[in-house]
């Protein structure tokens, strides 16, 4: 049943994380952690460094096995599967330490992003069949309106690793939007914006989950979570301790103690 | 578009320089000949080789400088395609080829291909369990696998009785190509053969580099995680460059096989396989371009020293030889990281302005 | 005064990145400098630091004109500069790292006095004693980010430059960090702050500066620029509306 808060049509939650405990050299990471995102949905993640957010992300895109429990996106698991089939499936994400691809393009890196839309293989890109050249030309054009709408038109053709920290993270929101997923994890899209960037940030999240992607999404700017989010589920040393509407956790006593702390801070000075 | 028209300029180019030199040494009018022109310095001889090594450094540049993957056993697969060509059109009667097939002008085109063939398919299935190692470790592996085939090769293939590879002496009198009845021979015909396909093998190159495939290995190379993440088969994609790069090497090992007439194992060792990797970084390992000019640059400068030093330096030839050819290599990466390739289109390589939409 | 910048240019190449900074830097203050992705901040303390060399312009680092300068002479005039990503060296211990800031110094201290420094160091990052063991690179961002400023000091800097060290931390970190950003200008550390967070650099900041396409926009005292509706809108995000 989903609760208030969600959009009402959807019977079935998109993912489903079920249970879920991950450790390494025998120090837990996650420990039973269960939550779910539902279509249609901004459903924020957020908990102090080290909770174990980054963890859950890898988990959900294959990049690390879980110990136990079980993932499932609409309704089938996703265990074991390798990271492209997730990916396949329609799970796109970013990273905290950007993952860009160094020496190419800002717009090579988008188009990277509409790769599994295309179908050229090695013979076609050898002979450059007609094809794969349609092919290539539509891509081209949508990275390009892609970039345009994520303000980063005038940085195509620049190598991606000239470009600011906080926009290569810009790019790389850009790039997993442009695999056209169902579901994107969005891991701390703010960090290194300016109160302006996120603001355009947050209106370019909007915007696609308007289109029908649903977003999880890690964040510590309270403010931007805060304004997007319409749920918001809470880490801390590898348990969720909360999950709720954004005013909800925000008040929520255990949130502040091992999150947020208290209110508004006085100045320091 | 602009980067493809410098392509294209660049081909016009090269197949002007290629079919004058073709020309000249086809009718060496008035008695010139490129080695009079040069001082001795160039020679057909040595443009087939760059030939030859343009043809496996593009696949080498795909793998190393594109997708990221370290092979230093390149030279096997050269081998393979050489010893394939020359077995197979010699001692067809051992392997009881009846001599219609084996006598016909086509059997050695078709061995070639088939040898490329056969070459890639087994690359493809060596790179599906080999590159799952990384760094060193798929160094060590491929090391590993072109002193493996070295080995076999000189080895006899384990198969003493058949004599099939001729052991340490090798194989001798493989035939010349012909088309019908014309042969591609004296040596003029054969150099334009191997500088047709190796043209056409950078042609191929530069529309593998500038697709999807190409965008995929690139991004193979510098986050495989985050390929991954966007649904791109990384596994597969390793292999298929792989074995394509494979099959370009047993391509340009037939080519070799036919123009030397001669195959011995020691051609295709290890020491080949370095030899391979320094004239891709020489090149410029991230440029299709680079094949050619590693292939070129790297044969020249050993002649350089080896015509020119003894007549300034009374010394021992062979050593300060390989002292020259060292200081060079040095030289040249610390000064221009990025290869030959890096220092032509460096200063072009300017950003242009957003194409299309904008 | 510690650090006198005028008319400083540079940039990458064909790129002009700062087109003519000016500002002053007294002992013992805060300055912070906000703004834009783009807007030259990082550029800025790179050409400091001489990791670039300036086009145009004149750095005076306590009286020396370091412009120019090699990067490890400008360090060892104790102008030190903590980048954004934190370049630890990840498979050495959190002490080890720390004792590699002090490496300078050994020309002409004790290994004692390194020593007490580190100490300080363990009063101000509670969590990095507790650690001081552990390798660098399983510190959470948080730790990180907390050793990075840890090992700057061991160097005894005259200058602090800190390149968004708010950067992936928790609310809770944010503060902490900022707590101790103030508790080190009450010793007396000259700091020079780079930061996203631009209320919260605002807010400790003594005089701060915003940047925009390589030029300061504006210049003032933190609390002053802190209620500048300019400053709001751009770059305190106050539009971001609430709830969908």
């Amino acid at each position: 049943m989903p609760p208030a808060g969600r959009p009402g049509k959807a019977s079935a939650p998109l993912l489903e994380v079920r249970q879920i405990t991950k450790a390494f050299d025998g120090l837990v990471a996650l420990q039973d952690v269960s939550l779910e995102v539902w279509p249609g949905q901004i459903k924020g993640l957020i908990g102090p460094n080290g909770a174990g957010k980054t963890t859950l992300f890898n988990l959900i895109t294959g990049i690390l096995p879980p110990l136990g429990g079980d993932i499932l996106f609409r309704g089938r698991s996703i265990v074991g599967l390798p990271p492209y089939r997730i990916a396949d499936l329609g799970i796109a994400r970013t990273f905290q330490n950007v993952q860009l691809f160094v020496g190419m393009t800002v717009l090579e890196n988008v188009l990277v992003g509409f790769h599994r839309h295309m179908r050229g293989g090695l013979l076609d890109a050898a002979f450059r069949s007609r094809r794969m050249r349609r092919e290539e030309q539509d891509a081209r054009e949508r990275a390009l309106l892609l970039l345009e709408e994520f303000d980063l038109l005038r940085w195509a053709d620049e190598p991606v690793e000239s470009l600011p920290f906080g926009l290569q993270r810009v790019v790389e929101v850009t790039r997993a939007v442009a695999t056209a997923p169902s579901l994107i994890l969005l891991d701390e899209p703010g960090a290194g914006l300016s109160g302006g960037e996120k603001v355009r940030l947050t209106q370019a999240i909007r915007n696609f989950c308007r289109d029908g992607i649903t977003v999880f999404l890690v964040e510590h700017d309270m403010e931007l979570m805060m304004g997007l989010a319409d749920e918001v589920a809470v880490l801390d040393q590898t348990v969720l301790i909360a999950e709720g509407p954004p005013a909800v956790i925000q008040n929520h006593p255990a949130v502040i103690a091992a999150y947020l702390g208290e209110a508004e801070p006085t100045d320091a000075s | 578009m602009k980067r493809l028209s410098a392509n294209a300029a660049a081909f016009l180019l090269a197949a002007a320089l290629i079919g004058a030199i073709g020309w000249l040494e086809g009718t060496r009018p008035g008695g010139l000949s490129l080695p009079r022109l040069t001082a001795g310095l160039v020679t057909l001889d040595l443009l087939i080789r760059a030939g030859v090594f343009t043809i496996i450094l593009v696949g080498l540049n795909l793998l190393m400088g594109y997708a990221g993957q370290v092979s230093l056993g390149q030279a096997a697969f050269y081998g393979m395609g050489a010893f394939f060509s020359a077995i197979l059109t010699v001692k067809a009667r051992h392997v009881g080829i009846p001599l219609v097939l084996a006598g016909a002008w086509w059997w050695p085109w078709l061995v070639m291909g088939l040898g490329a063939a056969l070459v890639g398919g087994l690359a493809y299935l060596i790179g599906w369990v080999i590159l799952r190692l990384r760094g060193h470790y798929l160094a060590m592996a491929t090391l590993g696998l072109g002193i493996a085939v070295f080995i076999i090769l000189r080895e006899n293939l384990g198969l003493p009785r058949l004599d099939l590879t001729g052991g340490f002496d090798g194989v001798v009198g493989i035939p010349r190509l012909h088309v019908g009845a014309y042969p591609l021979w004296p040596v003029h015909r054969y150099f334009l053969l191997v500088w047709a396909v190796a043209l056409a093998t950078v042609a191929l190159g530069l529309n593998i580099a500038d697709s999807r495939l190409g965008r995929a290995l690139r991004a193979i190379h510098h986050s495989q995680v985050a390929a991954e993440t966007l649904g791109v088969d990384v596994p597969r994609y390793k292999a298929q460059i792989f074995a394509a790069s494979a099959a370009l090497a047993a391509l340009a090992g037939s080519l070799y096989a036919h123009f030397q007439a001669a195959v011995v194992p020691a051609t295709f060792g290890f020491v080949p396989s370095l030899e391979l990797v320094l004239m891709s970084a020489v090149g410029g390992m991230a440029s299709i371009w680079g094949a050619p000019l590693g292939a070129l640059a790297a044969l020249h400068p050993p002649e350089l020293p080896r015509t020119r030093l003894p007549l300034t330096l009374p010394a021992p030839r062979g050593e300060l030889e390989a002292v020259a050819f060292g200081l060079l290599l040095i030289l040249v990466l610390l000064f221009w990281p990025r290869g030959l390739a890096g220092r032509v289109s460096g200063p072009l390589r300017r950003p242009l302005p957003a194409r299309g939409a904008g | 005064m510690p650090l006198e910048v005028r008319d400083l240019e540079a940039g990458y190449g064909y790129l002009q990145v700062l087109r003519g900074i000016s500002l002053d830097i007294s002992p013992g203050e805060i300055a912070a400098v906000i703004g834009a992705n783009g807007a030259g901040k990082t550029t800025l303390l790179r050409t400091l630091s001489g990791l670039l060399r300036p086009a145009r312009g004149q750095v005076i680092f306590d009286g020396h004109d370091i412009t120019g300068w090699p990067p490890e002479r400008i360090a060892a005039l104790g102008l030190i500069h903590i980048p954004e990503r934190r370049h630890l060296f990840g498979p050495l211990a959190v002490e080890d790292n720390l004792l590699l800031g002090g490496y300078l110094r050994l020309r002409r201290e004790s290994r004692a006095a390194i020593r007490d420094d580190l100490e300080t160091v363990y009063t101000l990052f509670p969590r990095l004693k507790e650690r001081r063991r552990q390798r660098a690179a399983t510190l959470s961002g948080g730790e990180q980010q907390m050793l990075a400023i840890g090992r700057g000091l061991m160097a005894r800097p005259r200058l602090l430059m800190l390149d968004e060290p708010s950067l992936g931390l928790a609310p809770l970190l944010v503060r902490e960090l900022f707590r101790v950003i103030a508790e080190l200008r009450e010793q007396g550390q000259t700091i020079l702050l780079v930061e996203q967070n631009a209320r919260q650099a605002l807010q400790i900041a003594d005089a701060a500066y915003v940047m925009e396409t390589g030029r300061i926009a504006l210049r003032g005292p933190g609390c002053e620029l802190l209620t500048s509706p300019v400053v709001q809108a751009a770059y305190l995000g106050r539009s971001v509306a609430p709830g969908r």
